[in-house]
């Protein structure tokens, strides 16, 4: 990203228009050249190196679960059921005896790798329907975005919990059920995209010089604007795990006696009132997890397009 | 600003295609299965005899146009067939429904505003200070919680704990719903504000900064006064769209919340019915959710025009 | 010593003092100081021109004044006398009592100045309603009044107008109209003019001549256009780089200006009583912010530069009765031009 060097009375102007403006130049800038702002290399922006420690060590943790966890999610041990927290087990065991602390891991890897993985049926099937229909125009245009206006009239949740009780509650409906209702976010997005994209004078030169629109739309404008799904996309990723933990807790998730935060709840909200650490533990997992990946999600933001930031 | 308002019939019925689309996803959410919708409805208690009768029952028999020609007459005369758990008429169990999933919704709006505006301000009257850099947390903590936890949450806090509110239910009296609705309100509005108060705190910073702020505080106004003359209303019009579009968003979270804290609205009659497979019924909820977010999305418009006196939606095209 | 009381009663003003005494005052940010040491005089009912480029700092003195100076820049030192109290030390809530009966501010661009969702009325209204203890009904009287004075046709109409339905010309009127409500003995206007029409300008400036003359106000102009101090001021100050480099009544500054920036500026401006005179540009910009070194700060575009001007700074000192002139090389500048 390139800007034009000012020529120097325009730093005394920006003091003067500092009066018009006062949001736009801080005490820090004046007397700079106007360089709108620096390109910070990645590891120095504190957003996105915390975003990136949380969530990688969330992904080794769910890697490395078999490694990690010190007992089986699984196995059942009822005479051990509703423990305290203890040195044997650190945060306790639920109503099945089974150790709360290797469940929380062994969830950690079904949460992350669901959300992840329901990610890119609609980033990708979003990203070139909106794209097409932001650059080609038209009717085709016209009917994609009466199709986004009716899946938006559904709030996501309802048209997700519908979906898996009509497909049955199992991984592959969560799939499914995500992908039909997500993508039409990266598509609304593309579009908008698009529309500006294609007006820009780069994409009207190379038309000028003879380039398909195949090309231009690959090589030119898509590494412009997949900053933007891309941003998204790590927003997304949050809300489908919501989604899936909330499916969880509603018994639409993935079958038991797997662990996984949401239903982990739902079983602790049973003893609310005497294991209460059950029911909020998955929870809170779920908040550390959401605030790695948001962090990490503004800081790319920041990184990437810095002229949007807020 | 009545003559503003003529837009609204206009968007009414440029809502119609979206509202046939509507109608169109919900009947054929049953439809978009392989095999037969009855086995799907009767589940594990499926008999050739009960699936012929539903079959029979629902007019699967009939070519599929004319299925969806049939609800669609059925729609009109607001009959939305009768539900298998209840054996009573959908359209009663859905108007019991409503008024209470929009008090709930309501009251968590109110509760919304409450917790943002204030937050939104302190941020907004110190950019980068510790103040600001609290609320910035408080948002980012907010958006990471699971709706249905923070609930959870509340409940054991104050409900348990504290001993303070009911942990579930309804009450009988008007009171007593305000009384009963509080907590899962609170859990909506937590849910809602964050993006409220991001919007709100960032376009608070821009109108602090502008001129027009400084022609106020050029006729000495200060503090309380100038924010709620000068700063609150121009601030408050790019929040709207945020708020309506949370609201829509919202009416999907409200579904669980009213599980978690057994409130009998729209949202524990969905889950209900989803798990008794009352196909009628989670139709009937679906479109009428549907339905309520296209109108929010007229009434947000509406409330856009009335606070911005420069705003003329019968004039524009929509993009 | 004076008296300055809070709201509602009219403040008594030491006679022996000035209206306004800016004394050595400096503005500047955390890194750079933008405005130093800049000091005048405005008298009760005179009418003071500041003069400068873009960048000159000629803004932020005025905003200085008012109250307004925008985040992340501050006054660094120096006193704002009005009616002999140091505006800079007093209490916060006096200063705002002063803003509207006292002190007023026009600005330059009305339509960003203006509130766009309060009818025109109500914003003209709210400070009598402030600051006079005006009810409701009174206050809008008054606006409607204020509007007329402007000449504002049709102003009961037009009080309940919002600023986006309304002209350029018409907008600054009512600008102007708000800034005189409370009647105020000194006027600050910021470029006020330099938004509009030329055909409208015209009418602006002469209806602020005419309200002054009528009420006794004061007036401090902030402008680039020479022209219009000209017109309007009697004495002007000529800022340059956060300095003032020459003071003076207008027509003697203008006719034999003593600072070669001065002279450069009517140099470089179109003069319509001599439309054949060649325009000479002054060669070079105004200096960054940062850049200032010491000596004068002219000196990298003057003509006259020594190296005495590029070491040290020119105190303004007075080079005529009633003439000030910050430069080593004033006597230099004898020709009329």
């Amino acid at each position: 990203m390139t800007t034009t060097p000012a020529p120097p009375a325009v730093d005394a102007v920006q003091a003067e228009a500092s009066a018009q403006n006062p949001a736009e130049v801080t005490p820090a800038d004046a007397g700079r050249p106007v360089r709108s702002r620096t390109l910070k290399p990645w590891y120095r922006n504190g957003t996105l190196v915390v975003g990136l420690v949380i969530t990688g060590l969330l992904v080794l943790t769910a890697v490395f679960a078999p490694l990690l966890a010190p007992y089986d999610p699984v196995k059942q041990n009822l005479q051990d059921a509703l423990q305290d927290p203890s040195s044997a087990h650190w945060l306790g065991t639920d109503k099945y005896g089974r150790d709360v602390l290797s469940r929380l891991i062994w969830g950690a890897r079904v949460d992350l790798r669901i959300g992840f993985l329901a990610v890119l049926i609609p980033f990708v099937v979003g990203t070139v329907v909106g794209a097409l229909a932001g650059y080609f125009g038209g009717w085709f245009d016209t009917v994609v975005m009466r199709v986004v206006d009716v899946f938006f009239a559904f709030p996501f949740y309802v048209l997700v919990i519908v979906l898996v009780f009509v497909l049955g509650a199992g991984e592959s409906s969560i799939y499914l059920a995500i992908a039909a209702v997500s993508w039409v976010a990266y598509a609304k997005i593309m579009r908008g995209e698009l529309l500006v994209a294609k007006k820009q004078d780069y994409v009207v030169a190379a038309r000028l010089g003879g380039m398909s629109h195949g090309r231009i739309l690959l090589k030119h404008i898509a590494p412009n604007v997949m900053s933007q799904a891309l941003i998204y996309a790590m927003s997304d990723i949050v809300m489908d795990i919501m989604a899936i933990v909330t499916l969880g807790y509603l018994g639409l998730g993935i079958a038991p006696p797997t662990a996984e935060w949401g239903s982990m709840i739902l079983d602790g909200q049973e003893f609310i009132t005497t294991q209460w650490l059950q029911a909020t533990i998955p929870g809170l997992a779920v908040v550390v997890t959401s605030l790695g990946l948001s962090l990490l999600g503004d800081g790319l933001s920041d990184h990437l397009s810095p002229e949007r930031r807020k | 600003m009545f003559d503003r308002l003529r837009f609204v019939p206009i968007r009414l019925l440029q809502s119609i295609p979206v509202v046939f689309g509507v109608t169109i996803v919900v009947f054929f959410m049953v439809h978009l299965l392989p095999g037969n919708p009855a086995l799907v409805l009767l589940g594990q208690s499926a008999t050739p005899e009960r699936v012929a009768a539903l079959n029979e029952q629902l007019g699967l028999n009939e070519p599929l146009f004319d299925q969806y020609l049939r609800f669609l007459g059925n729609l009109v005369q607001l009959d939305l067939g009768q539900s298998i758990t209840y054996q009573r008429p959908v359209t009663e169990l859905v108007a019991d429904a409503v008024p209470i999933t929009l008090s709930l919704l309501a009251y968590a709006l109110v509760l919304s505003l409450v917790i943002s505006i204030p937050l939104a301000a302190v941020a907004a009257s110190a950019p980068g200070r510790v103040r600001d850099a609290a609320v910035r947390a408080f948002t980012l903590l907010g958006q990471g919680m699971p709706q249905f936890w923070v609930g959870i949450m509340l409940i054991l806090l104050l409900g348990v704990k504290a001993q303070a509110f009911p942990v579930g239910g309804y009450g009988k009296t008007p009171g007593e719903h305000l009384y009963y609705l509080f907590l899962p309100a609170l859990t909506l509005a937590i849910a809602m504000s964050p993006t409220t108060i991001r919007s709100l705190r960032a376009s608070t910073i821009a109108v602090l900064g502008s001129d027009h702020v400084g022609t106020a505080r050029s006729k000495g106004a200060a503090g309380v006064p100038l924010f709620r003359q000068h700063v609150l209303r121009n601030a408050a019009i790019p929040t709207v769209s945020i708020i309506g579009v949370n609201l829509g968003y919202l009416v999907g979270g409200s579904l669980v919340i009213e599980k978690v804290f057994a409130v009998p609205g729209l949202g524990s009659l969905m889950v209900n019915a989803i798990f008794a497979r009352d196909f009628p019924t989670i139709q009937a909820v679906a479109l009428v959710v549907a339905l309520f977010v296209v109108v929010v999305g007229i009434l947000t418009d509406v409330v856009y025009t009335a606070i911005d006196p420069r705003v003329d939606l019968a004039s524009k095209e929509r993009a | 010593m004076t008296v300055i009381e809070t709201d509602q009663q009219r403040v008594t003003l030491d006679p022996s003092v000035p209206l306004l005494s800016v004394q050595d005052l400096s503005i500047g940010t955390r890194s750079a100081a933008i405005v130093e040491g800049v000091s005048f005089d405005v008298a009760a009912g005179e009418r003071s021109g500041i003069v400068g480029e873009s960048g000159s700092g000629k803004s932020l003195t005025l905003r200085a004044i008012a109250g307004l100076l925008p985040r992340g820049v501050a006054v660094q030192g120096g006193r704002i006398e009005y009616g002999g109290s140091d505006l800079l030390t007093m209490s916060a809530r006096r200063r705002r009592a002063l803003m509207g009966p006292e002190i007023a501010m026009v600005f330059q661009e009305p339509m960003t100045a203006l509130n766009p969702v309060m009818r025109v009325g109500d914003q003209i209204a709210e400070g009598p309603r402030r600051h006079l203890g005006l009810g409701k009904k009174e206050a809008a009287d008054l606006a409607v009044q204020m509007m007329a004075r402007t000449g504002i046709p049709d102003p009961a109409r037009r009080a309940r107008a919002y600023p986006h339905e309304l002209s350029g010309g018409l907008r600054q009127r009512i600008m102007i109209a708000m800034a005189v409500s409370c009647g105020p003995r000194l006027l600050l206007c910021d470029e006020p003019t330099t938004a509009l029409d030329v055909t409208v300008q015209l009418q602006v400036l002469k209806l602020l001549e005419k309200l002054c003359t009528d009420t006794g106000t004061a007036l401090v102009f902030v402008t680039h256009d020479l022209a219009v101090v000209n017109q309007t001021c009697s004495d002007v100050d000529v800022m340059y780089a956060g300095h003032i480099v020459e003071a003076g009544p207008v027509a003697e500054v203008f006719a034999a200006p003593r600072h070669p920036y001065t002279r450069g500026l009517l140099e470089s401006a179109p003069d319509f009583d001599r439309p054949d005179r060649e325009l000479v540009p002054i060669p070079g910009f105004p200096p960054n912010v940062a850049d200032r070194g010491p000596g004068c700060p002219f000196a990298p575009r003057c003509g006259y530069v020594t190296d005495h001007c590029r070491t040290a700074m020119p105190p303004l000192a007075t080079v005529a009765p009633g003439r000030l002139a910050a430069c080593f090389e004033t006597d230099r500048l004898g020709d009329v031009l």
